[in-house]
């Protein structure tokens, strides 16, 4: 008699689950491949490359053709030029139509041939920076307007290509040799880490304090706490410009406070002056902020147990006693998942400082400068190497998030 | 320290400290006029203050009364707490003077209840401290929330002239009637604010309908199935939260600006839902996960098919779920600002966030920018409050994307 044996292996059901589930995933993953994966692996690439805003386009032949001269005199120019300044264009042919009523007089050009009414030149490669001109004397039997619009009509087709910076093979360091020479990148990799170290700091004490304020039920609770959240919820372009606003040095509603209370004599620049602008947007990155990790301590508070403070109450605890030796504790977790959470987002945010400084002022940080680099000063390629060097931090800063994350659950 | 004739008296000046400031401020802002918290003085007075909230108890009101009314009343004189200056009205410094001296009693009473005026135990004291941090905490954070806000509303009711004369000044003149909502009409009429919002809006719902039709049966499948990588699938959605959007956005800048997406509707609406795609699918699986397999097997058992199964159970019964998810992908796609600002440059497309980035140039008055501002904020208000546990509950539920 044979024993009934647990099945082994994975079984059918499991098999045809597991072909629900990465059909189920499906979607999601290739929509996400196809805008997180490949934008990465091309930031990657293209930060090796010297690429400019101008080298989007790959270099191409650029045609233009004109009737000149009156009466006797006629002809049609063509003007061939290589769109690149720098990069050789192979095989440059051009082909165009001869409308019916003008004819070509005189020798053509070396390069280029006429069958029937097709007229065919052939430029071989050109260099960058090349033009070529071409002219064809004509007669022609139509009167002008409709001369014109017949030769302007036939476009003359061009074919060539050269090779586009972004597909060719090469790579070279120079992207990260400009980053790294000169102090530059230092004080950008400072301003970030103050920003990011204060800023998530700030906003987790700040939002531990919102929390323990609204850690009891009262009527208008659930109003004050929407009210709490307004910062965080407002679209971040109009809160940044009503800072910008509000402390404008010449018309800001702050600096004509300050100045009537005497607290200063002229006007501060507050996003314009050096530390002070850093320190601004640090706070605003606070003020913007302390709402989430408000929300989050806030839940977590709720969800202690109440018996452990009615024991602690028996026993004689005193209020700051009970928040030191009982809710921190309690705390900790969430604490430290929103710290390393907030810790990373904060290091990318971009948006915030684009709008109140634009990175001047000593605020420029690792994000802003990748805009900086690829848009500002049109160098692709330097920005996409200060972007490999933020997932590089991200990369370390993400081992961390994950040690911690296994630990506490719930996250 | 723990003797009430010293907790009292400096409670109390800190109190008023924190008081006249508020005062001032708040008829500043209200009033345009001069108000100037004096801080020695009010030291002084608090601390006065302070010692006879905590020496009388309160059935001698009169005692507690008389200090708070000639306090304010002081307000008149150079020695006030506050000092006000030339030309302010006198109704606005009767408003001033009943806030501070109300003001003052009432949390004065507050925080010093059950404070003996000699020894106190430590929970006394903490109990004072605690209630008088309380307060501060309430003035504090109301503060710095609505200031901006009300900064914003108010400028964009002013004109150039007025605000450039007193940035304090931002009584509104109802006389003026509908001129007041001139910059309003004039970015809806002179400015396409119409289509703007009316583009941002169908992105957004378009955004959330992508992101739902994505997420939802990828959630389900990483709730209930077992399958190979199904633990490096979730942590890897979490690493893809933790990309920055402008490392993303210059390949994307490239490749759109290559392919002739750049500028184009389709383009935002193809890239919005990828960037919500895994906060939505990390919310919904930890919801999935919470409800009850045996609903779901029950339905197997009756013969439903597993998509039958998520379409006929799952789904309605996570309705509220999918409710904080909507107004959470909502959110963000309405909010987003740095894609539109680099994928669209052609005015007749823009969204609203990019109109208002718009507004942002020197020939443009700065009403008009917090007019945009305002027409931007309102809708995402609207919807927040009116469905705020939804809104708390959807960011609680595992984002915490900023």
């Amino acid at each position: 008699m044979s024993t009934a044996l647990p099945p082994t292996g994975t079984g059918a059901l499991a098999k045809r689950e597991a072909r629900l589930a990465w059909g189920l995933l499906a979607p999601t993953l290739i929509s996400v491949a196809l805008v997180v994966v490949l934008p990465l692996l091309a930031v990657i690439w293209i930060s090796f490359k010297p690429f400019a805003l101008s080298d989007l386009r790959p270099p191409a032949p650029i045609v233009r053709e004109s009737l000149r001269g009156s009466g006797d005199e006629m002809r049609v120019e063509y003007r061939v030029r290589n769109s690149s300044q720098e990069e050789t264009i192979q095989g440059v042919t051009l082909r165009d139509h001869v409308p019916e009523g003008v004819e070509i007089i005189g020798d053509l050009p070396e390069v280029c041939t006429l069958t029937g009414r097709d007229l065919f030149c052939d430029f071989g490669d050109m260099e960058g920076g090349e033009r070529e001109r071409l002219r064809l004397p004509i007669t022609a039997n139509l009167d002008e307007d409709t001369l014109e619009a017949a030769v302007e009509d036939s476009e003359p087709t061009m074919t060539g290509a050269g090779k586009s910076v972004l597909t060719s093979p090469a790579l070279s360091m120079e992207n990260y040799k400009r980053l790294f020479d000169g102090g530059e990148f230092w004080t950008v990799f400072g301003v970030t880490m103050f920003y990011t170290v204060f800023g998530t700091i700030g906003a987790l004490v700040m939002g531990l304090f919102g929390a323990l304020l609204l850690n009891k039920s009262f009527t208008g609770q659930g109003l004050v706490r929407g009210l709490y959240l307004f910062p965080y919820v407002a679209p971040v372009i109009a809160v940044a410009f009503t800072w910008v606003t509000l402390f404008d040095p010449f018309s800001g509603s702050a600096n004509a406070l300050l100045i009537q209370m005497g607290v200063t004599e002229s006007a501060i620049n507050f996003f314009g002056d050096r530390p002070l602008a850093l320190i601004m947007v640090t706070v605003f990155e606070i003020w913007r902020y302390f709402p989430l990790s408000f929300l989050f301590i806030l839940a977590r508070m709720q969800s202690i147990d109440s018996s452990m403070y009615e024991a602690a109450d028996m026993d004689g605890a005193s209020p700051f006693q009970k928040f030191w030796l009982l809710s921190l504790p309690q705390l900790l977790g969430i604490l430290s998942v929103l710290f390393l959470l907030r810790f990373i987002w904060t290091f990318n945010k971009f948006d915030d400082i684009f709008l109140l400084t634009g990175g001047n002022a000593g605020t420029r940080t690792l994000t802003v400068n990748v805009y900086e680099q690829a848009f500002a000063i049109s160098n692709i390629g330097a920005g996409a190497a200060v972007a490999v060097v933020i997932l590089l931090c991200l990369l370390c800063f993400s081992f961390f998030f994950f040690k911690f994350i296994s630990r506490e659950e719930g996250l | 320290m723990r003797k009430g004739f010293i907790t009292g008296p400096v409670l109390g000046a800190l109190w008023l400290i924190v008081m006249a400031t508020t005062v001032a401020v708040a008829m500043s802002f209200a009033t345009g006029a001069a108000f100037r918290p004096q801080l020695l003085l009010c030291l002084l007075w608090g601390a006065v203050a302070g010692l006879i909230y905590v020496r009388f108890a309160p059935r001698h009101a009169l005692a507690r009364l008389t200090i708070s009314g000639v306090m304010a009343l002081a307000m008149a004189s150079p020695v006030g707490p506050v000092v006000t200056g030339e030309g302010v009205s006198s109704s606005a410094v009767l408003v001033a003077m009943i806030a501070l001296g109300g003001g003052m009693h009432l949390a004065m009473a507050a925080i010093l209840q059950d404070t003996p005026f000699g020894t106190l135990t430590r929970h006394e004291y903490e109990a004072a401290v605690i209630r008088f941090l309380t307060g501060f905490g309430y003035i504090f954070f109301t503060a710095i929330v609505l200031i901006p806000f009300y900064v914003m509303v108010m400028t964009s009711l002013k004109s150039q002239q007025a605000l450039l004369q007193n940035p304090l000044d931002f009584s509104v003149e109802i006389s003026k009637g509908a001129e007041l909502f001139r910059s309003y009409v004039e970015l809806f009429r002179d400015f396409n604010f119409g289509t703007y919002l009316w583009t941002s809006f169908y992105v957004s719902v378009l955004t959330v309908a992508i992101t739902l039709a994505f997420s939802v049966p990828g959630a389900y499948a990483v709730a209930r199935f077992r399958f190979k990588g199904q633990k490096a699938f979730s942590r890897s959605i979490l690493l893809i939260y933790m990309v920055p959007m402008i490392v993303l956005a210059l390949p994307i800048y490239i490749a759109f600006s290559m392919t002739g997406l750049r500028n184009s509707i389709l383009g935002i609406v193809m890239i919005y839902p990828v960037t919500t795609i895994p906060v939505a699918l990390y919310m919904l699986q930890g919801y999935f996960r919470g409800l009850p397999t045996e609903v779901e097997e029950a339905g197997l058992m009756d013969g439903l098919s597993r998509l039958a199964v998520i379409w006929k159970i799952t789904l309605p019964l996570s309705l509220p779920a999918l409710a904080s998810v909507s107004l959470y992908v909502f959110m963000i796609a309405w909010n987003e600002f740095l894609l539109a600002f680099m994928l669209l440059d052609d005015p007749s497309k823009f969204t609203l966030t990019r109109g208002v980035a718009m507004l942002n140039s020197s020939e443009i008055p700065r009403q008009h920018l917090m007019a945009g501002a305002v027409i931007a904020t309102v809708p995402i208000m609207v919807l927040f409050l009116g469905l705020e546990r939804f809104m708390t509950k959807g960011l609680t539920a595992g984002s915490v994307k900023g």
